[in-house]
């Protein structure tokens, strides 16, 4: 599923010959690799190493008085795992799920969680010199999630801390 | 340990299975060591002692647990002399023995901990013991290994001549001079004489004994401690002489010795004997092996699941065979194969459930001790009988079993049964009995706890909880009703916090432990004659016989266990008493209702409980709710998933399962629905605002 | 053919550290609880060297050295006992019923190694 749609949008003429697709750079020892990703106009990022799996939205079950970005739990290979919409933990609204709409599978802090987003873009390759620190003016209160911008040359990443996001 | 040449992984798998045999040696000592309390043991039952400090020592010592080794040691020369009729089993000496149990328990799982037990902890006891053991004597220091070879100290090169003359009986050891001399070599360059003097006629010959003697010239930088070390297990079979012939360095090369004489044995090549100690194996490893478990397992249990798997195997090639005959043959259904895969599921879940069983036995053990220690300590006679020790159940709820055990048993004690005087003058024996019980019931197992004692002084109890406003001082209580009352959190009946039952643990406490293994706790009290506490836990954990309701789109398990009955209210049982709480009333009682659909905020859902179903569920604590649902799926067995490993607990729900579609469906927690309140209020329709001041009493809630 | 080692002790710690160490040596090693088992054991098989604990229940270590002493096949077996510091009186009978050495407890996985080379041809 994840080589599928990367190739898919490897064929995209936007992303094609960027110097950032992961098959055409020889990642140095010290470079990092994110899972780039589309919500809206708005593109973000995550580390890849978190990143388990990406798979189609499927109907999650509701967990009863949770706050709105928890979609609910879905079965993963015998593992419930709780889904969040990221759109509605930006305070945009839920997002209108379809089979379209892609979950990525991420671990962290010994969870396992999926997050709801529009669409993978991209495997991003870059030095850690090459992640700009978020101004801190552009923060407010609880933002700290935003943990780094990437100047890609078809637009700026914003990288998430997902442990932060979830908190 | 350092110089054990075994990496990590290897050096932690024998740390688990030391630890986990401590724990059955523990258990198995503590059951000899209850037995010694009552009678002198046989020389059975002291061997057993004796093996099992014996074994720790030995596991202890490989493991470099100073504390354990010197406190083994002591111990088991307290049992050898006993076994060997020195000291006598004498109550003081059975008393020492059982405070040697407890500290040997407690070494050890601070060795499993990785902590130290306290610098003098048991010094008390192993001061006891070597005095016992006669004229002060001190144990010796248990050296290791590394200590012994560091004291080989090297004293220059010399020169050595050993004489060998061994007795004609050394072969019936099995001994090999041939080894004793490629050992010698590799401490120096050797010369070697064999005297053949004594080697009879061949007619006179006999095979199985020794007729050679030898003399070596050993040039070496070795102590004579290194060649003893040689002739270690020959020195009784052996006459043997060990010289320095020459000291210095400088007169060994004076008194050259020709390199090769005739008599000079052939070059073995042997590799050198390795004494390079290892890095001692990091702590780090350690603490991981403390955190992981295994399970021994008997092997006819292994054996069936092998079995079983088999004929699995088989059953899918006839269900395939079936299936491939279908479309060549309408009219035949693939029937027996379905069948006989369902049978062999549930085999295949049973044997593997099995693998997990263990006896209650390892807890129980440990009860005697708690009954002798408290019994002494407040002066009251009592009686433990236990049966039904080896009732099996999952090997993780047996950990969770003794702390509830414990303390239910402390409470007995405490405040169940009476002191000697009154109960003579109650006109009872003056020793009390407790009954600690287990059996298998259905799906379950029921743990029993009953004594003689007083029973519950229900007086008192209403009391108490309506002083800490536990229930209203004007509720009427059944007499059950009173007594779940010790349930309840923040209910304490000792008037001051006694170091038996106090320190802040409360039966509340006992009864949440019971209800997250899925269980139930019920008690029965008869005033005068006694008290009854029943547990009633599922084998495993893993699974469970739940029932899918449908509530709108919505599927959830409710545990068979806790369901009484399901019934559709007619408008004239359902009361309302405000704008949050709604009763129905069955049977003449009043039970509170929970809206599902409003608690969860589910969406399609039936609202009004006359068009829906009430479902009847006892709440472990005692008391009962009635849950809301639109219809009864089904009943089946399920297989439990945590909620909590990737998220945060979520109020109502006690987990998930995986249903035949591969959706997941949430677990309703019954104990934690009793206690919610509803977020939204009673609609004002259908059942319509009758008001009833009939009193009712909901104790359930927590 | 790869060498075989005995052990026998009723402690499963014991027994296995014994047969790792020997394992990773290139012993084949056969195991027993106690006495009699060890002698079920043995029965029809070669074994190069045994490793007995003297404290067992059924039959003890010393009853077990004199046992397979008392066969054909174990006349030349090393056997080595398994005792604890300071044990010269269980060195002592151990030696009187046959057995070629000792080991004392609590020992390292080397030292092991190095008695059973010296016993083993």
């Amino acid at each position: 599923m994840q080589a599928n749609m990367l190739q898919a949008q490897d064929s995209n003429p936007a992303v094609k010959g960027s110097e950032t697709a992961a098959s055409e750079i020889v990642a140095s020892p010290t470079s990092c690799q994110f899972i780039s990703f589309r919500l809206g106009e708005d593109e973000y990022a995550i580390d890849i190493m978190a990143v388990r799996e990406i798979k189609g939205w499927t109907d999650a079950t509701p967990l009863p008085n949770q706050p709105p970005h928890v979609l609910g739990v879905l079965n993963l290979r015998g593992a419930i795992v709780p889904i969040l919409d990221l759109r509605s933990r930006f305070g945009q609204g839920l997002t209108e799920a379809t089979p379209m709409h892609v979950v990525i599978i991420a671990n962290v802090a010994e969870r396992t969680f999926g997050i709801l987003v529009d669409a993978v873009s991209d495997i991003l390759t870059v030095e850690p010199e090459e992640i700009k620190t978020v101004p801190d003016a552009d923060r407010s209160e609880g933002e700290d999630y935003l943990s780094g911008i990437i100047n890609a040359d078809h637009g700026m990443v914003v990288v998430l801390g997902l442990q932060e996001l979830f908190r | 340990m350092s110089n054990d040449g075994t990496s990590g992984s290897d050096f932690e798998r024998f740390r688990i299975t030391f630890f986990e045999e401590c724990n059955e040696i523990l258990a198995d000592l503590e059951v000899h060591l209850t037995q010694l309390q009552e009678e002198a043991l046989d020389n059975e039952g002291l061997n057993a002692v004796f093996r099992a400090a014996h074994s720790i020592k030995a596991g202890a010592g490989a493991f470099g647990f100073t504390d354990l080794v010197n406190f083994t040691h002591s111990f088991e020369a307290l049992l050898d002399k006993m076994r060997d009729g020195e000291i006598d089993q004498t109550p003081q000496v059975a008393d020492l023995l059982v405070r040697g149990g407890d500290v040997l328990a407690e070494l050890v799982s601070a060795a499993q901990e990785n902590r130290s037990a306290g610098p003098d902890f048991g010094a008390d006891v192993l001061e006891q013991v070597n005095d016992l053991l006669g004229s002060g004597q001190k144990p010796t220091e248990v050296s290791s290994d590394a200590d012994a070879q560091q004291a080989t100290v090297s004293s220059g090169m010399g020169i050595w001549t050993i004489r060998l003359t061994p007795n004609a009986d050394l072969f019936k050891n099995a001994t090999e001079p041939l080894l004793l001399i490629r050992e010698l070599r590799e401490l120096g360059s050797l010369k070697i004489q064999c005297d053949r003097s004594q080697l009879p006629p061949l007619r006179k010959l006999d095979p199985e004994l020794a007729y050679f003697s030898w003399t070596f010239d050993l040039e070496s930088e070795c102590s004579s401690a290194d060649i003893e070390e040689v002739f270690e297990f020959v020195d009784d079979t052996c006459e043997i002489a060990i010289e320095r012939a020459v000291s210095s360095e400088e007169d060994a090369e004076t008194a050259e010795v020709p390199p090769e004489g005739t008599e000079v044995q052939p070059e073995v090549s042997l590799p050198a004997k390795s004494v390079a100690a290892k890095e001692a194996a990091p702590a780090g490893n350690k603490a991981k092996a403390a955190a992981a478990s295994s399970i021994r397992v008997e092997l006819g249990r292994i054996d069936r699941l092998v079995n079983t798997v088999g004929e699995l195997v088989i059953t899918q090639a006839m269900l395939a065979q079936e299936l491939a005959d279908l479309t060549a043959d309408n009219e035949r259904q693939p029937i027996a194969g379905q069948e006989q895969l369902a049978n062999l599921t549930r085999e295949l879940q049973e044997c593997v459930m099995a693998i997990r069983m263990q006896p209650v036995k390892s807890v129980f053990a440990r009860m005697p001790r708690l009954v002798r220690d408290l019994s002494g300590k407040l002066g009251k006679k009592i009686y433990l009988r236990m049966s039904g020790e080896h009732t099996e159940v999952d090997k993780t709820i047996i950990e969770e079993l003794a702390d509830p055990l414990t303390h239910m048993i402390r409470n007995s004690i405490d405040h169940g049964l009476e002191t000697p005087d009154e109960r003579v003058a109650a006109g009872k024996p003056e020793e009390g009995t407790i009954d600690l019980s287990a059996a298998h019931v259905g799906g379950n197992i029921v743990i029993s706890i009953s004594d003689d004692g007083a029973g519950i002084n229900r007086e008192r109890v209403l009391a108490i909880a309506i002083d800490k406003g536990i229930v209203l001082p004007d509720a009427h209580l059944t007499d059950q009703e009173i007594d779940e009352l010790i349930f309840a959190p923040g209910f304490s009946t000792a008037e001051e916090v006694t170091d038996i039952s106090g320190r802040g643990v409360g039966m509340d406490v006992v009864r949440r432990n019971i209800v997250s293994l899925g269980g139930r706790i019920q008690i029965q009290s008869q005033p005068g004659h006694g008290t009854r506490l029943n547990m009633l836990i599922p084998l495993t954990l893993a699974v469970l016989d739940g029932m899918i309701v449908a509530v709108g789109n919505q599927r959830y398990i409710l545990p068979i266990t806790s369901i009484v009955e399901s019934f559709r209210p007619s408008p004239s049982q359902m009361r309302r008493l405000d704008d949050w709480t709604q009763v129905v009333q069955i049977r003449g009682e009043f039970i509170r209702i929970v809206r599902l659909c409003d608690l969860f905020n589910v969406e399609n859902a039936t609202h009004d409980p006359t068009q829906g179903l009430v479902v009847l569920t006892e709440v472990a604590g005692g008391g009962k709710i009635g849950i809301t649902v639109d219809e009864l799926i089904g009943q089946q067995q399920i297989v439990i998933k945590s909620l909590n490993d990737n998220f945060d607990p979520v109020p109502g729900i006690s987990g998930a399962t995986i249903l035949g579609n591969g959706k997941v469906a949430l677990i309703l927690d019954i104990e934690q629905l009793a206690g919610m309140k509803a977020t939204v209020p009673l609609p004002h329709d259908g059942d319509g605002p009758k008001e009833v001041d009939t009193p009712v009493a909901i104790v359930a809630a927590e | 053919m790869a060498k075989r080692a005995l052990t026998v002790d009723d402690s499963k710690t014991m027994r296995d550290m014994v047969a790792f160490t020997l394992k990773g040596a290139g012993f084949d090693v056969l195991e027993a609880e106690d006495g009699v088992h060890a002698l079920s054991v043995v029965k029809g098989q070669k074994v190069d060297v045994v490793i007995t604990d003297i404290n067992m229940p059924n039959m003890d270590g010393v009853t077990l050295v004199r046992e397979l002493r008392a066969k054909a096949e174990f006349k030349s077996t090393p056997i080595l006992i398994l005792t604890t510091e300071g044990g010269d009186d269980k060195k002592a009978s151990g030696k009187a019923a046959g057995a070629t050495g000792w080991i004392v407890k609590p020992f390292a996985p080397d030292k092991l190694l190095s008695v059973v080379n010296k016993v083993c041809p």
